[in-house]
């Protein structure tokens, strides 16, 4: 029983705590289970996925707490700012709460997470996080004018068959292989 | 069955956040499943070298759309309930270079920056910070950008609208092209793919 019990621990720290990173999941496989994720939230919520629209709220809510004045005469962060409960009690806030935890639960099980940077061998550390700094503020300018990102707009407008989702998708894409090549010392 | 549940008022706001957290926790693990906790990993897919982001975001959209189809279908959900996020065309137009310029630049998409911040990539965590700096500039912009915001609004307009098909033809016409494009995707890894698929190297 003892001995079991040993096993059963090891056994769990190796799949919890396992030093050696495990492979990715097939890409299909992954997808399904996105998909299913997506799907799910259609049939219980009425919605799909979101990501930028949680930090919306969040930036809304920290100038509300700055100026009341200035986010009240904004027709951009009123929108973001009920009346009726807490601007961060949020649909978005807390499946966006969820997103990191579910990432670092499945990253900790497969051994990925690690304190490191992600970059090609031809760049430095302080440059890949000036290209890091910048491209966040092109996705977060890009995604409020588009009203949404990959999750809000790609994904849950995408197989909602939205014409203004496609268009997204579309040009997210095709800008992105053209300016991959100015960005390449970067990552190649 | 009456779905969506929450447009049927089977729960209050209250526990349709606890359902956002349980929603957000499957997103984040799948995507990190898939490898999109690296910069490198999303970023090869502008290189031809792994056409992962392509694969998981097509099968997961297919996933979705099918999977919606045939509930409705069978009468277990009402589509019409299910918002359709509203087309304003050239907003969304370039709104999408924008942010396709910086998703190759900061190598994260939001969720994806997230998922890798959770996971120990510090890029992730200054791209995050970079996205909150972006929203404010929008915000306090905003009283510039507002018409073009609201500009060309169309409402929920779908590609069957555009197109004059049935929805089900519509989605056949995807599902086929995604099944080339997953064919084509392979045949480019097959030619350039390298390491990056390692989480290790």
């Amino acid at each position: 029983m003892l001995n079991n019990e040993c096993r059963i621990g090891d056994i769990l720290k190796t799949l919890l705590f396992s030093k050696s990173p495990q492979p990715y999941w097939n890409p299909y496989l992954a997808g399904i289970g996105l998909g299913i994720v997506l799907l799910a939230s259609y049939v219980v919520m009425g919605r799909g996925l979101g990501a930028t629209g949680a930090f919306t709220s969040a930036v809304s809510y920290g100038v509300q707490q700055i100026s009341p004045e200035h986010a009240a005469t904004s027709p951009f962060y009123s929108s973001y700012l009920p009346t009726t409960r807490h601007p961060l009690a949020d649909w978005l806030v807390f499946e966006i709460i969820g997103v990191v935890i579910g990432g670092f639960l499945s990253g900790t099980l497969a051994g990925r997470v690690k304190k490191t940077v992600e970059k090609g061998p031809r760049i430095t550390v302080p440059g890949r996080m000036l290209y890091a700094f910048v491209g966040g503020i092109a996705m977060g300018v890009g995604s409020r004018l588009a009203r949404g990102c990959t999750s809000g707009q790609a994904l849950t407008g995408g197989a909602l068959l939205s014409v203004g989702s496609w268009v997204f998708i579309l040009a997210v894409f095709l800008t992105a292989y053209v300016i991959a090549y100015f960005v390449r010392k970067q990552w190649t | 069955m009456n779905a969506p549940f929450y447009e049927y008022g089977f729960f209050g706001d209250n526990f349709s956040l606890v359902v956002a957290l349980i929603t957000g926790i499957g997103f984040g693990f799948f995507l990190e499943r898939a490898g999109f906790g690296s910069g490198r990993k999303l970023a090869a897919q502008f290189y031809l070298t792994d056409m992962t982001v392509f694969k998981v975001m097509f099968t997961a959209i297919v996933t979705a759309m099918l999977g919606l189809f045939w509930l409705s279908w069978l009468g277990l959900v009402d589509y019409a309930l299910v918002s359709v996020p509203p087309t304003y065309l050239v907003p969304q137009l370039v709104g999408g270079i924008i942010f396709g310029t910086g998703f190759v630049m900061g190598g994260y998409c939001p969720g994806t920056s997230c998922v890798a911040s959770s996971t120990g990539k510090l890029d992730g965590g200054v791209n995050l910070v970079g996205m909150i700096a972006g929203i404010l500039l929008f915000g306090e912009a905003f009283s510039l950008l507002e018409s073009f915001y609201n500009s060309s609004s169309m409402g929920a307009f779908t590609l069957p609208q555009v197109l004059g098909l049935s929805e089900g033809l519509t989605m056949f016409l995807i599902v086929v092209s995604a099944v080339g494009g997953f064919m084509a995707a392979e045949r480019i890894e097959a030619r350039y793919r390298n390491g990056s698929d390692n989480p290790i190297a």
